[in-house]
């Protein structure tokens, strides 16, 4: 309320407004970030820890929940654990602390890369797509214009539970069920409606008269949405990228549905992460940790296009 | 450098008929202004030169080769944007550049024809800037020197000027006028503006309604005008237009306004009793006691060296522009003549000037 007062405020705010906006937005800010850092908390506890009641704030930390994510262990005597040779390396140690040996490596590590795999590669065919059939709708007398684009749209008005069922047996029968190109596939039909809308407003904001006077001067209509149109979107096209990718990175009922042992993403297997006795908590957490990495880095790196608005200016209307 | 030749150009959209059999010829090395209100066709039919829109019938011509069907990069053009269309993502010199790189011409000599250009038009200090910070002049500069960069067959201009401010348009009207002379480019050039066009052209067309209702010099836009919608919109204030039901004779000297012998320029056609309209610019109405239409005095507007007087009569309110030296009170009688061989005839129903001496192109003044 009070950032909001002062930014349309026409006098300068006061020096204990100002503070006070100030507070108010880091608290805001604070109440955000506890289910995050309780999260990268966890994972480096150890289980006892993660469960304890009173909450643990301060604790021992541990890599016990990172070794237990990547690997899969198995219990022995310690009879049989005292003539194997020196624990290699930290987990093995810790395995062996509780009375385990590690057993192989977990399946973590395959089921993130077909997250980066099934969420990047939908995110670059819908906006490659979203993009071309975004400018033909923008420029060009498409019959039925606003049916289709309403068409498009209405795609996105059905849960996705309701057709699950459908895509289910139909990708059974066309074989695409557990398939890294199916996902793909099914995240950028879904991402596609998403991209079309948000990049026609993009392209739209762009005057017509760039790639006139491009293709005037010796360019063909396709080289000139390449060389002219294009520079001047990055900024939709990479707010639309950011969308469909959090978007395909973060599905979860599609994924529990369509994957399995072959395709599985990060979001369906993370939470069924068992340890000894129950859930393994840490070993969760872990994984979620390491699961926000990717859309972290991707938004930081597409920051200044989307703070820069670069066509600012150059068109005086 | 090349003749343009536009011959029965039509543009329809859907159901909106834009450009209705459009002809005119741009002679090599002429400057044509298209003027007319917006939404007259004028933009439509640049474009259909450019080669951005294409006609639903006619002809067009670049240098006596048939382009009405080519790309408009295969016309050899250049085209001038009212919003300037500089690529924001490029400096002024790749702007400037751009045209060449996509012909293929290689860095150095696209260097050297940058640097002229640059130098011809007075930007050669903003070469490394980025476009978004130039001011409105300089831009239009930019935009220019993009066009002239490729010494292309003609020049299309479509408002050029109108997103400038006052001061810097008449400082542009006449760098552009210069320019034209200094390349001796065809050009065309779209505005809706009658001072701009009157400033600069060699030739005016004006259209309305997606008609070309006149071509011709500016002096003959504003002296003989073509038809009644001509008359109307050139001048300013804009000719009197004074209805009247009469018949004329070939040769005739005199039409009968009411009760009054009004001497006019001798008729070149005969016409049977039909309602006409005589056409008087205000500064070709007199003040005079004698004067056969009387009218009283409804108010001046003081313009500097003359005023515009307002003087309503029995048929309608007249403009006069009279010497600013003179002063009138509202409410006062006066009589009014008006000059004989400046004087045109309209016919009412179509709006087309009878043909009279006024149009051979003899009496003006």
């Amino acid at each position: 309320m009070s950032t909001a007062n002062a930014a349309h405020s026409v006098v300068e705010p006061s020096a204990g407004t100002r503070r006070f906006a100030g507070s108010l937005v880091i608290l805001y800010a604070v109440i955000t970030m506890i289910p995050l850092i309780w999260i990268v908390l966890t994972s480096f506890k150890s289980p006892d820890d993660a469960i304890s009641y009173p909450p643990k704030v301060v604790f021992s930390p541990s890599f016990e929940g990172f070794c237990n994510l990547f690997t899969t262990r198995s219990r022995q005597t310690p009879e049989f654990i005292q003539t194997l040779g020196p624990p290699q390396g930290l987990c093995d140690s810790i395995a062996r602390s509780r009375n385990m040996v590690v057993a192989g490596p977990s399946n973590y590590v395959p089921r993130f890369v077909n997250s980066l795999i099934i969420a990047f590669g939908s995110t670059v065919l819908a906006v490659a797509l979203g993009t071309l059939s975004a400018y033909g709708f923008s420029r060009f007398r498409v019959p039925l214009k606003d049916d289709l684009l309403f068409f498009i749209l209405s795609t996105r008005m059905m849960p996705p539970i309701a057709v699950a069922i459908p895509i289910y047996l139909m990708y059974r029968t066309i074989g695409l069920s557990d398939t890294r190109l199916g996902m793909i596939l099914l995240y950028t039909s879904v991402n596609v409606s998403l991209a079309v809308w948000l990049l026609k407003g993009f392209i739209d904001e762009i005057p017509r008269e760039y790639e006139e006077a491009a293709m005037i001067d010796g360019y063909t209509r396709f080289q000139a949405f390449v060389k002219v149109v294009l520079p001047q979107a990055t900024t939709g096209i990479a707010a639309t990228a950011i969308f469909c990718l959090i978007f395909a990175w973060n599905e979860y009922a599609f994924a529990v549905l369509l994957t399995s042992g072959n395709a599985q993403t990060a979001p369906p297997f993370i939470p069924i992460i068992i340890g000894e006795g129950g859930q393994d908590w840490p070993a969760v957490a872990a994984g979620t940790t390491l699961f926000l990495v990717p859309i972290v880095v991707f938004t930081v790196l597409l920051r200044k296009h989307l703070l820069r608005g670069i066509t600012f200016g150059a068109v005086r209307k | 450098m090349a003749q343009i030749r536009v011959e029965a150009l039509d543009k329809s959209f859907g159901t909106f008929h834009a450009v209705k059999a459009a002809s005119f010829t741009v002679e090599d090395g002429q400057f044509l202004c298209l003027l007319g209100p917006s939404g007259c066709g004028k933009t439509t039919t640049l474009r259909m030169i450019a080669g951005l829109e294409l006609p639903t019938a006619g002809t067009i011509r670049l240098g006596g080769e048939d382009v009405t069907m080519n790309r408009a990069s295969a016309r050899d053009i250049a085209f001038v944007f009212q919003l300037f269309a500089l690529y924001p993502h490029m400096n002024v010199r790749r702007n400037i550049g751009f045209p060449l790189k996509c012909e293929g011409i290689d860095a150095v000599e696209r260097e050297r024809r940058v640097v002229e250009v640059a130098r011809i038009l007075r930007i050669s200090h903003l070469l490394d800037s980025s476009v978004s910070g130039l001011a409105g002049g300089d831009r239009q500069r930019v935009a220019l020197g993009r066009a002239i960069v490729r010494e292309p067959k003609c020049f299309l201009m479509d408002e050029p000027l109108g997103a400038l401010d006052t001061e810097m348009r008449e400082a542009m009207i006449h760098e552009l006028r210069a320019l034209h002379d200094r390349l001796g480019a065809t050009t065309v050039y779209v505005t809706h503006d009658q001072l701009e066009a009157m400033a600069m052209a060699d030739m005016i067309a004006v259209m309305n309604d997606g008609v070309v209702e006149q071509v011709a010099s500016p002096r003959d836009i504003y002296d003989r005008p073509a038809s009644l919608f001509v008359a109307d919109f050139i001048g300013s204030p804009p000719m009197n237009f004074l209805p009247f039901r009469g018949s004329l004779e070939a040769g005739a000297q005199t039409i009968r306004l009411g009760e009054h012998e009004v001497a006019v320029p001798a008729a070149r056609e005969a016409l049977a009793e039909s309602d006409l309209v005589l056409g008087v610019r205000p500064e070709h109405v007199r003040f005079t006691d004698r004067g056969m239409v009387r009218g009283e005095v409804y108010g001046s507007e003081y313009l500097g060296t003359t005023q515009i007087v307002t003087v309503t009569t029995r048929y309608g309110a007249l403009k006069a522009r009279s010497p600013a030296s003179v002063s009138f009170r509202t409410g006062e009688s006066v009589g009014l003549d008006f000059r004989p061989d400046t004087l045109s005839i309209f016919d009412k129903e179509s709006g087309r000037a009878i043909r009279t001496a006024l149009y051979e192109g003899g009496a003006h003044g």
